[in-house]
């Protein structure tokens, strides 16, 4: 038996297919993964993210702590509630985690990292908080729930009181705050709108029965896969882990590399690399014949050089299969892949795929 | 509950086979596979005049999640594919003893099919994987 969120007894009860997911027994679908994603895309969906960690760190000095420890600036974090994506990276620049920051106030900066890593990050962040005397906390007390789709603000302000519900629909993108007691952040995982709501473990199961007699509908862990993919977004451990570094793997955009004497952990490795220049790079694909890319599957480039996909789906939105691969930093727009000992082709896309319920790639056959 | 029809016959890797009017058999899917599966988005078929021996991979079913091998419950010569999949795998899930159908095989030692299960037994192997 797996860890288990509040929300365990809930997915069982509503016909959840549960899969082990890092450890955890989390629900991979309800009924159709195809419907669950269309939802989101479409109207709301509603997820429990609740085997992430949510870590609170404080003290007078967490900010310069998280400048040392991460490879984005929380320098940036001006006002309260900002929110910031950044890769915590070893020495070697390897990506010990990607994770989300909030900036609560001066001396109080929450983390969320992946369930996956918990156990290593934690360790990590503890060995370098002593020194700036920062206090880490895991707020095991927090369920997690991800409302997310063009209807998905909307559903949830329904559930706040008055003034509640207008502070949370006056959230910018990437901001969070404080309603009657949660925690509401304008963030996701999907490439839609919506919330990620952080609050009291009880309360959850009552939320999502709620949000469910409004029309939203159940999603799991398969419908949150294809929707970050189709969405460009990495996943820890399929696009990145500690053997690869973020210029590798398509996260350049989130290394803040100036002023150049914030020193953060791995910075030294990962200006040897810019020196250098990258020899491989995180790209898009799109599948052009008939078929299902998927992760470790082989890519041959023309004129010699391989890679691999790190991730690989069917999407769901495009009805084609799309994928990340990280492929040779001079592979230019078409490739090959290797599925069942069959060479299909493939066009080297800019992720997103989609966002907002648009497709952003051109699904025109091209020769 | 899984839909075993009773006038087929099954395999414990969850194939099933008709024999048709003319000796030709039938190949698919078992309804408790394709919900085990979820949602096909790809299903890859034989092309007629392949020979496939038993335990054979003959066909490939993709769900959103995975891709799975389809083992051929019969040997002899495949007669074809069922020509709709490629457009519409979800026929799989919707249909699976119908027109969700695999290929259709020949067998080469005529009408006796070694080896597989009946109905009743098929039902017996769902109750104790559960």
């Amino acid at each position: 038996m797996g860890r288990r969120t509040p929300l365990f007894e809930l997915h069982r009860e509503l016909g959840a297919r549960i899969v082990d997911f890092g450890g955890w027994d989390m629900p991979v679908q309800y009924t159709s993964q195809l419907n669950e994603h269309h939802a989101v895309r479409r109207t709301a969906g509603i997820f429990d993210v609740s085997h992430m960690c949510v870590v609170d760190l404080k003290g007078v000095k967490v900010r310069a702590f998280l400048q040392k420890l991460l490879a984005n600036d929380v320098g940036k974090l001006r006002l309260p509630g900002k929110a910031l994506y950044s890769c915590m990276l070893k020495e070697s620049g390897g990506v010990l985690d990607d994770l989300i920051v909030y900036f609560l106030t001066e001396s109080w900066l929450r983390v969320v990292v992946n369930a996956g890593t918990r156990d290593k990050d934690l360790a990590w962040i503890r060995a370098h908080a002593d020194a700036f005397g920062v206090a880490v906390t895991e707020r095991a007390d927090l369920a997690m729930l991800a409302v997310q789709g063009p209807q998905a603000r909307e559903q949830v302000s329904r559930l706040l009181r008055r003034d509640g519900a207008q502070a949370a629909l006056e959230l910018k993108t990437f901001f969070g705050r404080e309603v009657d007691g949660w925690f509401i952040a304008r963030t996701g995982y999907t490439g839609e709108d919506g919330f990620e709501i952080m609050l009291p473990a009880g309360e959850a199961a009552g939320v999502w029965r709620k949000l469910n007699a409004a029309g939203v509908v159940s999603c799991g862990l398969g419908a949150r896969d294809t929707l970050r993919l189709e969405a460009g977004m990495n996943l820890y451990g399929n696009d990145m882990d500690e053997s690869t570094d973020p210029l590798e793997s398509g996260l350049a955009w989130t290394l803040a590399l100036e002023p150049p004497d914030r020193r953060f952990i791995g910075r030294d490795a990962l200006e040897s690399v810019l020196a250098q220049g990258s020899a491989r790079k995180l790209v898009g694909l799109l599948l052009e014949d008939r078929g299902v890319l998927r992760s470790h599957q082989k890519v041959s480039i023309p004129g010699g050089g391989t890679g691999e996909i790190t991730s690989g789906t069917f999407s769901p939105t495009l009805e084609r299969s799309i994928a990340f691969a990280r492929v040779p930093a001079t592979t230019g727009e078409r490739v090959q892949v290797d599925i069942r000992g069959k060479l299909l082709n493939a066009r080297v896309v800019k992720p997103p795929f989609v966002r907002f319920g648009k497709v952003l790639v051109d699904l025109s056959e091209k020769s | 509950m899984s839909n075993v029809p009773p006038d087929l016959q099954y395999t414990k890797t969850h194939e099933w086979v008709r024999t048709l009017a003319d000796g030709i058999v039938e190949v698919g899917i078992t309804d408790h596979a394709q919900h085990a599966l979820g949602d096909l988005v790809f299903v890859e078929v034989p092309e007629g005049g392949r020979t496939v021996a038993v335990g054979d991979p003959c066909a490939v079913v993709e769900s959103v999640k995975a891709a799975s091998d389809v083992y051929s419950p019969v040997a002899g010569e495949v007669t074809g594919g069922n020509p709709q999949l490629a457009a519409e795998p979800e026929v799989v899930n919707s249909d699976p003893y119908g027109a969700g159908w695999l290929m259709r095989v020949r067998p080469a030692q005529g009408a006796a099919l070694p080896g597989l299960l009946s109905a009743a037994q098929y039902t017996e192997l769902l109750a104790s994987e559960e």
